[in-house]
């Protein structure tokens, strides 16, 4: 069968043919919102017209199955309208309360997770890991999944003193919001990428190759048309394999996880945050990475015990101060913590006014 | 028939209550052979703690540079039917809002020459689909395109850009971000397929300070809604949050970052020229507080992720703009930028980095933004500044009108 004919640079489909008949009335004049319950939430506008929101969680990877089955629900509820919202959770909207229940009662009938709103932790954000990418120094959708099996409740019912994002990223890449996270993961190598000369000198341009590294660990290596690499400044950012493959960093045993907290990205009270180191490595254990997952867990029920009312985890440790997040999780403190590539100067306490911890 | 694959580790990933990535991946295994042939090899992933996908590969379809992303399997003799499993990239519509039209058609079109696996959204944004063969790029871009819909951006180009729910559904949003951000998506069509950039330029927009895409921390270009002007205040409505348990001393007057605000117990009143439109107050009060009328965006530039030399967060450029329809003075700024960028930057290095390593004044002058103190949070405090040009003339001359008027100006 001929194909179609294709269109160039047309971009995407106007979003206003999708929006639900609701939204589109009163587009730009919505009054205020109030959150139901965890994963149902009415947005009233100027006119009185409300819509009410049904929010559930999605593993991110769906099969176009899942999505029909999704289209379905959206059909029978939704005026056959949806939308997924920037961390990968599915909103089911209408502006007929009558119709939330009965909704509400589908979705869980079919398995569908209500949840992740307000106070809560959210769905995490996360990249490809061993599903789709060539740098991954894990899996990232297993370690989603573990976590979000123990935090459960904390996406469907409990609350927080405020929100928690919880990010997930499989290489220092860091293709998602994870050095602005509450709490993150990240993957990191722990060794140095071994050249391997017979491809390199066919694969790699040598000049991009020793450009690529932030430490100036890569030198030309003339004998073998090859490249050398310091062991002492390389610090396994993989950004060499980024643009050469002859210099693979992978490694089963030396490759693991980070923990990063404290980061955001909203204004609200303080400016938006990094998020910094707290567990520098874990060794990486599919298929449910049980210390990564009880690790994410202590920092978040110390978080939620310790923190006042509307504290973010960062606001919180700023608060309490770093020795006392170290103090009140266990966390052990090592070399790793202290600042030693380009941030040290801001980064090392510069008065005696710490606290004593025990 | 997909080969059927023992997947004793995956199996312990579906269970437990969260929704399982290897039950989808599963559902398309049932029936297509690729999504088989990932789901065998991420079980082998699984049990030797090894990444197999190759690195890169230049694929696309014809006359575009980027949108979609060459993956090849390190096992293609193990596992054929991932020999390639190339993703394709779809802009998404503004805001992830879908007719269920749509996303079947979207279904049909993938389920007839891809895995059947799809990402629903990747990081920046793009609807992903997860795993094609390279002969089915052509077909699968002339079924989208001939139906309206085009491939997101990759490599060093525009990539697509983002925005939060913004008019459509809150009452927060200063600008139309879904305008402003499908706006600026059809504007940089060219630069987005045909890569063509230093490296990667990304332009998200969000309404106001919540920032819910993130735009400060992963954009080059950030658009935060913003306002001038008074926070409107419902007294009543302040009275009802009083009444309905809002402790408003504890949870917004102390919480204001500038200490703008007070409460006696009956009024609530903002000292508006000292409030720095955090969002903190309007959020916990969003029935009695309202954003001042006169609506704009705050501009930063520069944040990334941390390859390669650290993350860096925007920093803010225009304080406050206008935008609105059509976006003229945006389109132009955004354009002046990446021109600056574009002629002194060295490959990979972002705008952030070239901000860094050529100085902030190059970038301003270029884009023709005054220096304000609103764009810094202190003044540097090393003594090793500058002098450009006839800096120090124009000072010599500002002294000796000084000398002529008896009146200093610093």
């Amino acid at each position: 069968m001929a194909l179609p004919e294709r269109r160039t640079d047309i971009g995407p489909p106007s979003y206003k043919q999708f929006l639900p008949p609701v939204i589109k009335k009163n587009y730009g004049s919505w009054k205020y919102h109030e959150i139901l319950s965890g994963g149902v939430m009415v947005h009233v506008a100027e006119s009185g017209d409300k819509v009410y929101t049904v929010r559930v969680a999605s593993p991110r990877l769906l099969a176009t199955e899942t999505i029909r089955e999704i289209c379905g629900i959206a059909d029978k509820f939704c005026d056959g309208f949806v939308r997924f919202t920037s961390r990968n959770n599915v909103e089911f909207m209408t502006p007929d309360e009558s119709k939330i229940e009965p909704l509400k009662k589908e979705l869980k009938d079919k398995g569908y997770t209500i949840g992740g709103i307000g106070h809560r932790v959210s769905n995490i954000v996360h990249t490809q890991g061993w599903v789709h990418c060539h740098g991954a120094a894990t899996d990232a959708s297993g370690i989603v999944k573990a976590i979000m099996d123990e935090l459960y409740e904390y996406f469907t019912t409990k609350e927080l003193p405020n929100k928690v994002r919880i990010a997930l990223a499989c290489c220092v890449n860091m293709c998602g919001a994870v050095h602005c996270s509450d709490i993150a993961i990240v993957a990191v190598h722990t060794k140095v990428p071994q050249p391997n000369d017979d491809l390199l000198k066919n694969l790699c341009e040598i000049p991009t190759t020793i450009g690529s590294c932030p430490t100036f660990a890569i030198s030309p290596n003339p004998a073998k048309k090859s490249v050398k690499i310091n062991a002492e400044k390389c610090m396994y950012c993989g950004n060499c394999f980024t643009v050469c493959p002859a210099l693979p960093i992978k490694d089963p045993d030396a490759d693991g996880i980070a923990i990063v907290v404290g980061g955001k990205v909203g204004s609200l009270r303080s400016s938006p945050k990094f998020s910094k180191l707290v567990i520098p490595f874990m060794s990486n254990e599919p298929p449910r990475w049980p210390k990564i997952v009880a690790a994410v867990k202590l920092i978040l029920e110390t978080y939620a015990k310790d923190a006042k009312k509307y504290e973010r985890v960062g606001e919180w440790i700023e608060r309490i101060g770093w020795e006392k997040f170290f103090e009140l999780t266990g966390i052990t403190f090592t070399y790793q913590h202290i600042d030693d590539f380009t941030f040290m100067r801001d980064t090392m306490r510069t008065a005696s006014t710490f606290k004593y911890t025990s | 028939m997909p080969k059927k694959y023992d997947t004793p580790l995956l199996n312990e990933l579906e269970k437990g209550p969260w929704p399982s990535f290897v039950t989808e991946i599963k559902k398309a295994a049932a029936w297509n052979k690729m999504a088989a042939d990932e789901l065998g090899q991420l079980e082998k992933s699984y049990r030797t703690r090894l990444v197999y996908w190759k690195h890169g590969g230049i694929v696309g379809v014809r006359g575009y540079g980027g949108g979609i992303i060459g993956r090849y399997s390190e096992l293609p003799d193990e596992f054929p039917e991932v020999a390639h499993f190339h993703t394709v990239r779809i802009n998404q519509p503004t805001g992830w809002f879908y007719s269920t039209d749509a996303l079947r058609m979207t279904c049909d079109i993938w389920d007839k020459y891809g895995s059947g696996l799809t990402n629903m959204h990747g990081s920046t944004g793009d609807m992903v689909l997860l795993g094609t063969r390279t002969e089915s790029l052509e077909p699968i871009f002339a079924e989208f395109s001939s139906r309206g819909w085009d491939l997101g951006g990759s490599g060093s180009a525009m990539r697509t850009p983002s925005a939060c729910i913004g008019q459509a559904r809150c009452e927060w949003a200063n600008i139309d971000s879904l305008d402003i951000c499908n706006e600026m998506t059809q504007e940089f069509q060219d630069e987005m397929h045909r890569p063509a950039f230093p490296y990667k330029f990304k332009i998200k927009v969000s309404g106001c300070a919540c920032d819910c895409v993130a735009a400060i921390a992963r954009a080059d270009c950030s658009i935060i809604g913003t306002w001038k002007g008074d926070i409107k205040i419902d007294q009543d409505a302040v009275k009802w949050y009083a009444k309905n348990g809002t402790d408003i001393q504890n949870w917004i007057v102390d919480m204001c970052p500038t200490k703008c605000m007070s409460y006696d117990g009956k009024e609530l009143k903002i000292d508006n020229k000292n409030c720095n439109r955090c969002m903190h107050c309007i959020s916990k009060m969003t029935k009695a507080l309202k954003a001042g009328d006169e609506k704009g965006a705050t501009i930063c530039i520069g944040s990334k992720a941390p390859i390669v030399v650290g993350s860096l967060l925007s920093w803010v450029i225009v304080p406050f703009i206008k935008v609105e329809p059509p976006y003229d003075n945006l389109r132009a700024l955004i354009r002046k930028m990446i021109e600056w960028w574009d002629e002194y930057a060295k490959p990979r290095e972002r705008i952030g980095e070239l901000i860094e390593s050529k100085g902030m004044r190059s970038f301003l002058e270029y884009i023709g933004v005054p220096p304000v103190p609103q764009q810094i949070k202190e003044p540097r405090k090393d003594p090793f500044w500058f002098f450009h040009g006839d800096d120090i003339e124009n000072i010599k001359k500002l002294e000796a009108e000084e000398k002529k008027t008896g009146k200093y100006k610093f």
